[in-house]
């Protein structure tokens, strides 16, 4: 057994990287929980929107934390042609057809940033990566602490977003009952593109707060993409309290299995838990329906 | 099946014997042209997880080629220049493997390189296959060479040899100090390379008086190590020993840094980064009076000042497996040159009999028994004010260490 200030020290740190996972399964439950597919490119794009921070910092000079709001535009653009262009007119309205075409979309992303970056590991190399914010005995990660608060308003957002707005409810009325929303006059392709492009920036968000301290190549977005699965499944599918209770569960799952297991073990914890809730609960601690 | 072979024999013939009356017409011998190069296969790991010790090698061996060629090739053929048939083994051993496949099928007539064990281990099999010869520059692990591959030859110390002797080191520095330090804390790569060395001290150290508090792995590459330096700043101990590669050392240093865990000493075992010059100009702080015992070269020996000046006026960086790699391809040069041949055996024979003493390591002559040269040695290094310095042994060293780095 560890002291408790360090048992303290594990569970926030798994917090803080918690909030970051909840904003990256964000992403991932709106667009199940919408157009009703998973998406399997979601790692890619995270892995592109990772890329795209570390040329910004390295080549250009340009702070991630500045870059957030250019990114998030930028990806929202992405994903809406995407899901405009491709994915939706290559499934000609089969579910089915759309997992394969995300899946190639994935292997297309991946091999891309490749040819282009090759599979060599690259960070940012900041001083700032390692700085520490003093709370009594703990030593908080700073870009930690930011990537936390600012996961949380994003979340926010969008939550008000969807409450609010009447592209909000737009969305919302898609999700329930898609013939019903085209009937009152909701252009469905319209919302389904938009749907993804939100996803795809809430990406682009986490992508810039993650660089910070993490580390990116051509394959890394997988890693990710089962954590995000794993969150999505706990909070159920298409929620989004449930993804953001889901993401910083995990986190702490994660973390502390990591500090009792060993590193090597550490994410053992996570797929126990999906197991687990696969069996016991399958609609997740959110979930409304199956 | 017995067409395709009919077919491939014809072509074999034809190709064959359009050589033979190339050779033949050819009036080379008259004219006093050049002899045939001899074609000299150097695999590295350029991209991938460990492309930065890859790059390395490729500049020692090629400082190391041109010199020779400079110097008249390999004399004993006339004169014949060593070309270099380059692959890039990306980081993996599959990939390293179809590049030997690669280098057999363009005929050289030896391998150097490898870099990572497990590339070493697949690459030195499949060259086994062919009788190639193979040097091996760094790969530690001892399965390397005890697979009684008569192909395999290792310059540079393995496992065995560098835990034996860094142990021995610590126990010499720590008694010199007054002993300060009781409690070790292992922290290891979790793959061939680390969880190998650290079975080794895990038997090792206790039998010196240590304690050895917790051994923690860690995969490569990992992205975090907090949850390892919290486990350090709850076990306090007196010494923390990483085996692990570049980026993962370079967090633990700055990870510790952070969480202000401070032990007596760093001292790591043949570590990725602890003896790198990119570590200390990019984080000096972190990596200030870290010690490590690693492969690395004779301060003593001027030759080494003047290749480092040649290196970083092309712009490139200094690193041990500089010097390491410039003295496999001399010593395999020396063995082309005795053997007086390319032929493969008569290579290994030459390198099994070899006693080369013109390379740029703190070694001796070299003598080989099962493939390993037994007088190769790490030494044990300390980062002093920016500057990496051999601090072990006496008869090598160009600074004294500062131990225990804190009371």
């Amino acid at each position: 057994m560890y002291s408790l200030d360090i048992t303290l020290e594990a569970v926030l740190n798994g917090l803080l990287t918690g909030a970051v996972y909840a904003l990256i399964a964000l992403g991932l439950t709106l667009v199940y929980g919408v157009l009703h597919i998973i998406n399997f490119a979601h790692g890619a794009l995270l892995t592109t929107a990772m890329f795209a921070v570390w040329v910004a910092y390295t080549f250009l000079g340009i702070d991630n934390y500045v870059l957030i709001p250019f990114l998030a535009v930028i990806f929202y653009a992405l994903g809406y042609a995407l899901q405009r262009f491709v994915i939706g007119p290559a499934s000609h309205g089969d579910d089915g057809n759309i997992l394969l075409v995300t899946l190639g979309i994935s292997i297309v992303l991946e091999n891309a940033l490749l040819a282009i970056f090759r599979s060599d590991t690259r960070s940012l190399t900041s001083d700032f990566s390692f700085e520490v914010l003093e709370v009594g005995p703990l030593l908080i990660s700073k870009p930690r602490l930011i990537g936390f608060a600012a996961a949380l308003v994003v979340t926010l957002l969008l939550w008000l977003v969807l409450a609010r707005t009447d592209t909000g409810k737009a969305i919302r009325a898609v999700a329930k009952e898609k013939l019903g929303a085209s009937l009152v006059g909701i252009d469905v392709r319209h919302i389904y593109a938009v749907t993804f492009g939100i996803g795809c920036a809430t990406l682009a968000v986490a992508a810039c707060l993650l660089m910070p301290t993490f580390y990116v190549n051509p394959r890394v977005g997988g890693a990710f993409v089962l954590v995000a699965f794993t969150v999505v499944v706990l909070g159920g599918m298409g929620s989004i309290p449930g993804a953001l209770a889901g993401g910083l569960f995990i986190g702490v799952v994660e973390s502390l299995s990591g500090l009792y297991l060993g590193e090597s073990l550490g994410q053992i914890g996570i797929f126990l838990i999906f197991i687990l809730v696969l069996l016991f609960r399958p609609t997740g601690l959110f979930g409304a329906r199956a | 099946m017995s067409l395709f072979d009919k077919t491939l024999n014809r072509r074999t013939l034809l190709k064959s014997g359009t050589v033979a009356v190339a050779t033949i017409a050819a009036p080379s011998i008259v004219r006093g042209a050049e002899p045939p190069p001899v074609k000299v296969g150097i695999l590295q790991p350029v991209t991938g997880a460990v492309a930065m010790d890859g790059e390395f090698g490729r500049t020692g061996a090629e400082l190391a080629i041109a010199d020779i060629n400079a110097a008249g090739g390999i004399k004993s053929l006339g004169g014949a220049k060593i070309q270099m048939i380059f692959g890039d083994a990306r980081s993996n051993p599959e990939a390293g493997v179809q590049e030997v496949e690669r280098m057999q099928s363009e005929g050289v007539a030896a391998i150097v390189g490898g870099f990572a064990s497990p590339i070493c281990l697949a690459t030195t099999q499949a060259a086994a296959r062919y009788d190639l010869p193979y040097i091996v520059d760094v790969g530690v692990s001892d399965q390397i060479i005890e697979r009684g591959l008569k192909n395999t030859f290792r310059f540079a110390p393995g496992f065995g040899i560098c835990t034996k002797t860094a142990i021995e080191n610590l126990v010499r520095i720590n008694e010199a100090a007054g002993k300060p330090a009781k409690t070790i804390a292992l922290v290891h790569e979790d793959g061939l390379f680390g969880s190998g060395l650290a079975k080794l001290m895990q038997q090792e150290l206790p039998k010196h008086g240590f304690e050895i508090l917790e051994t923690m792995s860690t995969p490569t590459p990992s992205r975090d190590l907090s949850n390892i330096t919290l486990r350090l700043r709850s076990l306090n101990p007196d010494l923390v020993i990483p085996s692990t590669y570049y980026a993962e050392t370079v967090l633990l240093a700055r990870t510790m840094q952070q969480q202000r865990v401070r032990p007596k000493a760093i001292y790591a075992v043949v570590n990725g980064a602890a003896s790198n010059m990119r570590f200390v100009k990019e984080f000096p702080e972190a990596a200030e009076k870290i010690m490590d015992c690693n492969h690395w070269h004779d301060p003593r020996n001027p030759k080494n000042e003047d290749l480092r000046k040649r290196v970083e006026a092309a712009g490139k960086q200094w690193n041990y497996n500089v010097p390491l790699n410039y003295s496999c391809v001399g010593l395999l040069a020396d063995a082309i040159e005795r053997a007086a041949s390319a032929d493969r055996g008569k290579i290994i024979e030459a390198l099994a009999s070899s006693t080369y003493d013109k390379h740029l390591m703190p070694y001796g002559p070299t003598k080989f028994v099962g493939g390993q040269n037994q007088g190769a040695a790490p030494v044990a290094t300390q980062v002093q004010d920016g500057v990496i310095r051999v601090v072990y042994p006496e008869t090598y060293s160009d600074a004294k260490p500062v131990f225990p780095v804190r009371a």
